[in-house]
């Protein structure tokens, strides 16, 4: 059993590097590049915010702000004050896990709705800040952000970073998935599923509640800063509730509990918005229709749901 | 009483009213039902812009009004029959995102339907501003506050004295309790929801002809709504009122003594200072834990 | 010295007193029995020993260490255990995971070994695996080793939470109607399965309805009537103790 367990979880590691390694072979021009490099930053964000959502059952409506900390705390720190962008980077990234440390605890003390308005509402009062000191972050029409350099190299065109990407999601997929496997994830699992329980058999939920919004925050910056040099530019939009929302249906809709649910998730709903670019108008219309009807449906979300129809064909979930 | 600080006050209770209206539709719904409805600003958006819609396809104002408020109402019982209804039972996270979904699908429609300009509506009675010690009143204020007190008026008298009222309440206390008597909850939420859309709907209609309405405005004034809600003590209706009225003033002189810049903050700033340090609010009860 | 030493234990809910001036004490390697209506106050005087609730009033004394303020996981971490009336199992997870979650306080694992899931860690989790599979088995669930959590049968659950408990290592172990809902073979079970944790020198506080198991197996018994002591003693004092009978065992009863 227990080599079981070990080949599945390399297995679908094993996949995913496949899968990173070959799309570039479907991917015709840079435009396709371009979708696949924010599927990819997105998945980043989702794998750390499953974390949360999935696995420890909490709720975060406010995990764009932790990306926009880590993009706009980027950007300052290169635009304005000449930083070398690794050391912006790992400066925001520090940044936003302490701020992360220091919110969570009153924050991870309220449950159900009563987390979701709090975390909404910190998400919102970042975007506002971020939106209105425009002396630093240009307002709400954002500023320009140098490129990330690796070595005195600057990092410039889709392809480079496509491996960067590739290879930092599945970095964090790994990270992601050696913390469930460890004693920390069944502690976080144990919350979610009775956290009296839980306490008593020693686990400190407080703490670890903390611990694992600490984590999905830092995964949030640091996709949030490699957006910001990617894009070269970064504006308030990318710190709504909306773009809130949109990450947490991601993890949602791919499967809760499930990490490459969680890639897939960003991977459908990433791509959907470009696809229905032709019906631009439509697209809300269509997001806020799928948004309703997977929850209604399929509440495990995407992958849990397929995964336990395959398990027993014919059975409905 | 210095004139600035009049002004203050009746802006901060003009826009107070309103976001007592919409808190109430939040708590109405939340008593019913235990679901924090997302989609509540949409209503008040769909107010406002089906008003302007009519008015300008030559509908005289007190028709567009009614129809307006039909209109939300039903888009109402709709999201309960089509999208709580199927989902009773659902966690806290999946409810959320579905009454997330069905704002984000409405604000999709709006568009559709109408457009993404931004649209005024006439002042009931004229522009002509009064004085008032040295501060300006505008006439729609007045109305603003004088529907909003008509309103809860009814309200009391809704939950206070008809069955059908006595029975939502039932409903929020214990659902179980009230099956048992007879109440069908299914029609109690029905009737919630299509209520608390109505109070979102006059809401925007008051308000459209101060601050103008486009397909947008749901998302703010929901959120400042339920900031109300949860500042009045979430599930208290007086304490709706109380938490949009305080909630109205505590902006008004937060943007005229501080910052204009971070007037939308405030609400927000006010949710997590409530939630970190009296999470029932103002009116709320406090509830023991029973294990 | 006795091992957990209760001195005025009071627990106030808003106008309801519902333990009051509770004073006794546990003796090491005993099964101490705690009887009584429903209502009684045994589950609320639980959740005081094991740090779900907080006394309104009164001291607990465990090991000589007095246990005030401490949250759940501190009173787990000082060495008691319990299981709950009401099934408070991981449905998320399967029965082998359950109980490897209940040797979270042995496990000394930090973050960066989990996330860089060391060799060292890996190693740990296989002992851990392993040590689970045997408290399985001690509880007589071998059976079960790879099923679902959510798949297994209600009696099958009680000796599930009891095994997790026991993986914790504990001192003190409280069980709260263990017997509830189960059918005469499984409360047999129930009953060798305490004795073989009384045999290993945990020391077992049952709570529980079935008298003909707390009689047979316990070596003390506490009776609780509206919140307050009513008797204690050994388990044949108890049972004929006329006021025993006549709160609890129904005039009629022998």
């Amino acid at each position: 059993m227990l080599e079981r367990l070990a080949s599945s979880r390399n297995a679908g590691l094993a996949a995913l590097a496949a899968v990173v390694a070959l799309l570039p072979l479907a991917l015709v021009n840079n435009y396709y590049y371009e979708i696949a490099i924010l599927v990819g930053l997105n998945a980043i964000v989702c794998v750390g915010l499953n974390l949360l959502i999935g696995y420890a059952g909490q709720i975060s409506l406010g995990h764009a702000g932790f990306f926009g900390l880590g993009a706009y705390g980027s950007a300052i720190l290169t635009a304005r004050f000449g930083w070398p962008p690794l050391a912006a980077l790992l400066v925001a990234t520090l940044a936003v896990a302490l701020l992360a440390l220091a919110i969570g605890r009153p924050i991870l003390r309220l449950r159900g709705h009563y987390l979701a308005m709090a975390t909404l509402g910190m998400g919102v009062i970042i975007s506002i800040v971020v939106a209105t000191e425009d002396r630093y972050t240009g307002g709400p029409d954002g500023m320009s952000v140098p490129p990330l350099t690796l070595a005195g190299v600057a990092l410039t065109g889709e392809r480079l970073w496509y491996w960067v990407v590739g290879v930092l999601l599945v970095l964090a997929v790994w990270l992601a998935r050696n913390l469930i496997d460890s004693p920390h994830g069944r502690a976080l699992r144990a919350l979610h599923g009775s956290e009296v329980a839980a306490e008593v058999g020693g686990i400190d939920s407080a703490r670890h509640k903390v611990r694992v919004f600490v984590i999905s925050a830092v995964y949030a910056a640091v996709a949030g800063s490699l957006s910001a040099h990617y894009a070269g530019f970064i504006t308030p939009a990318k710190v709504t509730f909306f773009h809130s929302i949109e990450l947490v249906t991601m993890v949602v809709f791919g499967g809760m509990a499930s990490t490459f649910g969680a890639v897939v998730g960003a991977a459908v709903l990433t791509t959907l918005p470009q696809a229905l670019t032709a019906f631009k108008e439509y697209e809300m219309v269509v997001f806020g229709a799928v948004m309703m009807f997977t929850m209604i449906f399929m509440p495990r979300g995407l992958v849990p749901t397929l995964a336990a129809l395959c398990a027993r064909p014919g059975k409905a979930p | 009483m210095s004139a600035q600080f009049l002004q203050f006050l009746l802006a901060g209770l003009t826009i107070g009213a309103i976001y007592a209206l919409v808190a109430l539709g939040f708590s109405i719904i939340y008593n019913a039902s235990q679901v924090i409805n997302f989609a509540q600003g949409e209503f008040v958006m769909v107010g406002g812009m089906c008003t302007v819609w009519l008015g300008n396809a030559g509908w005289p104002l007190p028709a567009a009004i009614a129809a307006a408020v039909l209109l939300a109402a039903l888009l109402g019982l709709a999201l309960e029959r089509f999208a709580v209804e199927p989902a009773r039972g659902a966690s806290v996270v999946t409810l959320i995102i579905i009454t997330i979904g069905a704002s984000i699908l409405l604000r999709g429609l709006a568009t559709l339907v109408w457009d993404k300009k931004i649209h005024a509506l006439k002042p009931f009675s004229g522009e002509a501003p009064i004085q008032i010690g040295g501060a300006t009143l505008l006439p729609q204020s007045l109305w603003v506050l004088g529907v909003t007190l008509v309103v809860v008026l009814l309200l009391s008298w809704f939950f206070g004295r008809t069955l059908l009222g006595k029975a939502l309440l039932a409903t929020s206390h214990n659902r179980l309790a009230a099956q048992l008597v007879g109440i069908s909850v299914r029609r109690v939420l029905l009737v919630a929801f299509g209520l608390s859309a109505a109070l979102g709907a006059v809401a925007g209609i008051l308000i459209a002809p101060i601050t103008f309405t486009a397909w947008d405005v749901g998302v703010m004034l929901g959120l400042k709504g339920f900031a109300a809600a949860i500042l009045g003590g979430m599930g208290s209706g007086p304490g709706a009122v109380v938490g949009g009225l305080a909630l109205g003033l505590i902006e008004a002189m937060g943007a005229g003594y501080l910052s204009s810049a971070y007037k939308d903050a405030l609400a927000f700033v006010i949710i997590l200072a409530v939630l970190f340090f009296m999470p029932s609010g103002l009116l709320g009860k406090r509830s023991a834990d029973r294990v | 010295m006795s091992l957990l030493r209760a001195e005025g234990l009071c627990k106030d809910f808003g106008g309801v007193r519902a333990v009051e001036a509770l004073d006794f004490e546990i003796q090491p390697g005993t099964v101490f029995s705690i009887i009584g209506p429903n209502g009684a106050g045994k589950t609320t005087l639980l959740n005081m020993l094991s740090g779900i609730y907080r006394p309104s009033a009164g001291r607990i004394w465990f090991e000589g260490r007095a246990l005030i303020a401490l949250a759940p996981h501190e009173f787990a971490a000082a060495g008691i255990g319990r299981t709950f009336q009401n099934l408070q199992i991981f449905f998320n997870m399967s029965a082998l995971e359950n109980v490897m979650v209940g040797r979270h306080l042995q496990e000394r694992c930090t973050l960066a070994s989990a996330l860089l899931r060391t060799p060292r860690l890996a190693r740990a989790e296989r002992a851990c695996r392993h040590r689970a599979a045997e408290l399985l088995a001690f509880v007589g669930l071998e059976a079960y080793e790879r099923s679902a959590a959510e798949a297994m049968p209600y009696g099958a659950l009680k000796r599930l939470e009891i095994a997790r408990a026991l993986a914790a290592e504990p001192r003190l172990l409280l069980l709260d109607e263990p017997a509830a809902g189960l059918n005469p073979s499984e409360i047999n079970d129930i009953d060798r399965l305490i004795q073989r944790i009384a045999a290993r020198r945990i020391t077992v506080v049952l709570v529980e309805h079935n008298m003909k198991l707390v009689m047979g197996v316990s070596q003390r018994v506490l009776v609780l009537d509206y919140g307050r002591k009513l008797a204690e003693g050994d388990a044949e004092t108890v049972r004929n103790d006329p006021r025993v009978i006549e709160a609890y065992l129904g005039a009629e009863a022998h």
